[in-house]
């Protein structure tokens, strides 16, 4: 007569957790053992500090950016898009028929109109009067 | 523990298939065979370095490949190439933050003593100055096969390394240090010019 043993199915999870348990203390437990008897640990300021390039750090790591930053990163765009458009304006000046002249002068007026909303509302002094 | 296995005794084994070995040829066997470098380079020499690590050369034969980006997890420092003065302080700082045990193969004539730089105002003249040097390489830069030498030295020093007694290694004597002096930028110089703990320079002597 043929005996089919089938273990209790959660037996397979209880081998699983031996060895999983097992596995990292194993090495572990070796590496504190090899401390202890023949390699002395030698710790030190060097060797404990944070980083590891090599240079030390310098200040503090949470640095804050004012929020007015923004507002010249914003304001700084009308004058960047503007001399991308006007460079080629400047260039093809003699060819450009009248409606083209019209059309790159309401786009200045738009972003010079933004510009002085901007400056009377004071975002570019950069210490605000608080 | 370190008493030597009768030669005759362990080939006898060997023959029936046991193989008998003592925990210290056990631990420096996997020690010598896994060799991370710190992946450092710092002038010309770091080209033969990476012509060592790459297909051609092949430092992988000698399980040095595992070149790491951090001190933490290297064994061995190459120090390859010219040291400056401003590289120095960092140079010290990097080996003092490996863990022990390890070691420094100073590969070229710069890293030696400064090399054809040596007249240099900015150029440290050796660079055992600061940290010991287990191998020295000469040549500029030395070829390949010349830093493949030099590991395979520091394979043979490792492997004779004991782990107790009086002759044991440095690295597991609790009296030995770990971190060195980091050297400071002085008014004309580093200061310290040399740690005269590890510097130890051949002494000249005149025949009168």
């Amino acid at each position: 007569m043929v005996y089919s043993v089938t273990p209790n199915p959660y037996f397979f999870i209880v081998v699983f957790a031996g060895v999983a348990l097992v596995f990292p203390i194993l090495p572990l437990a070796l590496a504190w053992l090899w401390r202890r008897f023949f390699q002395p640990p030698k710790p030190g300021a060097e060797k404990n500090a944070t980083y590891e390039c090599g240079v030390e750090s310098v200040g503090e790591a949470q640095v804050q950016f004012r929020s007015q930053y923004y507002l010249y990163c914003i304001i700084f765009l009308i004058f960047d898009v503007e001399a991308v458009f006007l460079v080629p304006f400047a260039v093809a000046f003699t060819g450009l028929p009248v409606g083209a002249f019209i059309a790159i002068l309401v786009f200045l007026l738009l972003l010079i109109e933004g510009l002085i909303w901007a400056w009377s509302k004071g975002c570019l002094d950069w210490a605000l009067a608080q | 523990m370190t008493e030597q296995i009768d030669e005759g005794l362990r080939n006898e084994l060997q023959r029936q298939g046991i193989w008998v070995t003592s925990m210290q040829d056990l631990y420096n066997w996997g020690r010598r065979n896994s060799i991370w470098p710190l992946q450092f380079g710092l002038a010309c020499c770091a080209i033969e370095m990476i012509a060592t690590a790459a297909s051609r050369y092949d430092i992988a034969r000698f399980g040095g490949e595992v070149f790491r980006p951090s001190p933490r997890q290297a064994d061995l420092m190459i120090v390859a190439g010219t040291v400056t003065k401003k590289m120095a302080p960092q140079i010290v700082r990097l080996y003092n933050q490996m863990p022990d045990p390890k070691y420094v193969i100073s590969m070229g004539a710069c890293a030696i003593s400064g090399g054809p730089f040596k007249q240099g105002y900015n150029v440290l003249k050796g660079i055992d100055r600061y940290i010991p040097v287990d191998v020295y390489i000469p040549g500029c830069p030395p070829r390949p096969e010349a830093l493949l030498h030099a590991f395979m030295e520091l394979q043979r020093k490792i492997d004779g390394q004991k782990l107790t007694g009086i002759t044991k290694a440095e690295h597991l004597d609790p009296g030995q240090p770990s971190e060195f002096p980091v050297p400071a930028f002085g008014e004309h110089d580093l200061e310290p010019v040399a740690n005269p703990d590890v510097f130890h320079p051949p002494k000249m002597e005149r025949q009168s």
